[in-house]
């Protein structure tokens, strides 16, 4: 499987600011940071998540707890997929319970990751509503699951795909389309 | 591909140092699940497990019992009292008998070395050793592994020694493999009936001196002796081999560090361990049963799941 970048959709100083407008958008939302947490959805999630806490800081001068989730034993293709994913920590060091918790992930695309992020959330506890944010909606939903925080829309067909980097784990914080060639 | 090369667990054998490491790992995040409010999770939810217990054993077995049902497997027990085995039914027709009732896993002990090689052999169904006579006890080698690792960071350069009735015990064996594929030192030390011929050529230090032992280990795993093998004449009497191997406060205080005290239980105090050793800080034998709950969950998780054809 070989794939070639299509184009650069966000640079790093663009990557900034969409973070900065995702967390006006959660304080907003949520009327301050009172009983606020984020869970960021490993691996890019995480840092994703990190970054907006690190940002609502710096507006609200408030800290919002930051758990770290991996939906892998919750998901539903591990009996279609011949690969068996690394089950990677998971680590909430707060109490979910009456919580406004916002999911963090990068890319949006079926669904089913974060379907499966609901159901572990609710296994850690209860929390009062469970709210989205992605840093890129790329379509082809396949269950009804609708982000509250959007960083950018990006139309996709099939074939491409949408890669998030972050300087955390690559050179650059940037925002790529990608062809896949099969 | 898979994260294991492996279908089967038999032994530890047939495993690389980095399956064992992805072992390890995963099963630090199984142990988490077992800290939640909710200690389960949906991973194995339509997957059948039978566990073939053909010897007892209720710790092994209900720690199997508990891994799958934190996995949301389905369960049944099946033990040899009370089966058709007991009706004179060939271990091979039982297992058939099973499988043709459609169960993914089978986790199977038997006194016999190599009755799982050989169900592997005839069955479909993925099999895991759960104990094969004196050969290897695969999840309890990984679960004393990773206790270790929990207290020391790493195996590597560790010595460890194994103390007591070598020659009967698989769960020696498992620690003699997976420890030194791990760059682990293996010490072993019992009295000399009571160790197999030709075990320097699985690289360890033999001694028959437990004080030698308690000098030169870090960690010493100590093995239960068989009651029942006195009558055997391996050894004189309990009181004489509690003279010699049993691990006692006095003995330990020789060391120039505190030594990490492991045994696989059941613990017979008073023979090849004190209460006070065994209640002691250094010990960390319940925390074996924890952590026994956690590998056997993560050798479910990597060999169960992901096994269908591609639908892509």
């Amino acid at each position: 499987m070989q794939t070639k970048i299509k184009a650069k959709l966000v640079d790093a100083a663009g990557f900034s600011r969409t973070i900065t407008r995702i967390a006006h958008e959660i304080i907003e939302r949520n009327r301050g940071t009172e009983r606020l947490g984020l869970v960021g959805m490993q691996t890019r999630g995480v840092f994703i998540a990190r970054r907006v806490a690190e940002k609502i800081r710096e507006i609200e001068n408030r800290e919002v707890p930051v758990g770290v989730l991996d939906a892998t034993l919750y998901r539903d293709d591990y009996r279609t997929s011949l690969r068996q994913p690394q089950v990677q920590q998971t680590e909430i060091g707060f109490d979910l319970y009456d919580l406004n918790v916002v999911l963090v992930d990068d890319v949006l695309y079926t669904g089913r990751t974060v379907r499966a992020a609901l159901e572990a959330i609710m296994d850690h506890g209860r929390p009062k509503r469970v709210q989205l944010a992605v840093m890129v909606d790329r379509g082809h939903r396949e269950l009804p699951i609708k982000p509250d925080f959007i960083g950018k829309n990006v139309p996709t067909s099939m074939n491409e795909e949408v890669q998030v980097h972050m300087t955390e784990v690559d050179q650059e914080d940037a925002i790529y389309l990608v062809e896949v060639e099969k | 591909m898979s994260l294991l090369s492996q279908k089967h667990m038999l032994g530890l054998a047939d495993y690389s140092a980095a399956e064992i490491q992805t072992i390890l790992d995963t099963s630090l995040q199984m142990r988490d699940i077992l800290n939640r409010p909710v200690k389960k999770v949906p991973t194995l939810r339509g997957v059948t497990v039978v566990n073939l217990f053909l010897e007892n054993s209720t710790r092994t077995r209900t720690s199997f019992e508990l891994a799958e049902k934190r996995l949301s497997a389905d369960t049944l027990n099946f033990s040899a009292s009370g089966s058709a085995l007991a009706k004179g039914e060939t271990m091979l027709d039982t297992a058939l008998n099973i499988e043709a009732m459609k169960v993914d896993v089978v986790v199977m002990r038997h006194k016999s070395p190599g009755s799982p090689h050989f169900l592997a052999r005839h069955l479909e169904s993925i099999i895991i050793n759960a104990g094969d006579g004196r050969h290897e006890h695969p999840t309890q080698g990984l679960l004393d592994m990773m206790t270790l690792r929990d207290k020391y960071g790493s195996l590597k350069g560790l010595r460890v020694a194994l103390v007591g009735d070598i020659l009967h015990s698989r769960v020696a064996m498992s620690n003699i493999i997976g420890l030194k594929k791990m760059g682990a030192e293996v010490i072993v030390c019992g009295p000399s009936t009571l160790l197999p011929r030709g075990i320097e050529r699985m690289g360890v230090e033999i001694t028959n001196s437990l004080d030698e032992a308690i000098r030169r280990a870090d960690a010493l795993n100590i093995l239960r002796i068989q009651l029942e093998r006195q009558t055997a004449g391996l050894f004189p009497s309990l009181r004489e081999y509690h003279k010699y191997f049993g691990v006692t406060r006095a003995r330990l205080e020789q060391a120039s560090a505190p030594l990490t005290i492991l045994h696989p239980g059941p613990m017979n105090r008073g023979v090849e361990i004190t209460s006070d050793v065994a209640d002691s800080e250094h010990s960390v034998i319940l925390q074996q049963v924890t952590n026994g709950v956690a590998v056997r969950m993560a050798v479910l998780y990597l060999l169960a799941g992901g096994r269908a054809e591609p639908s892509a």
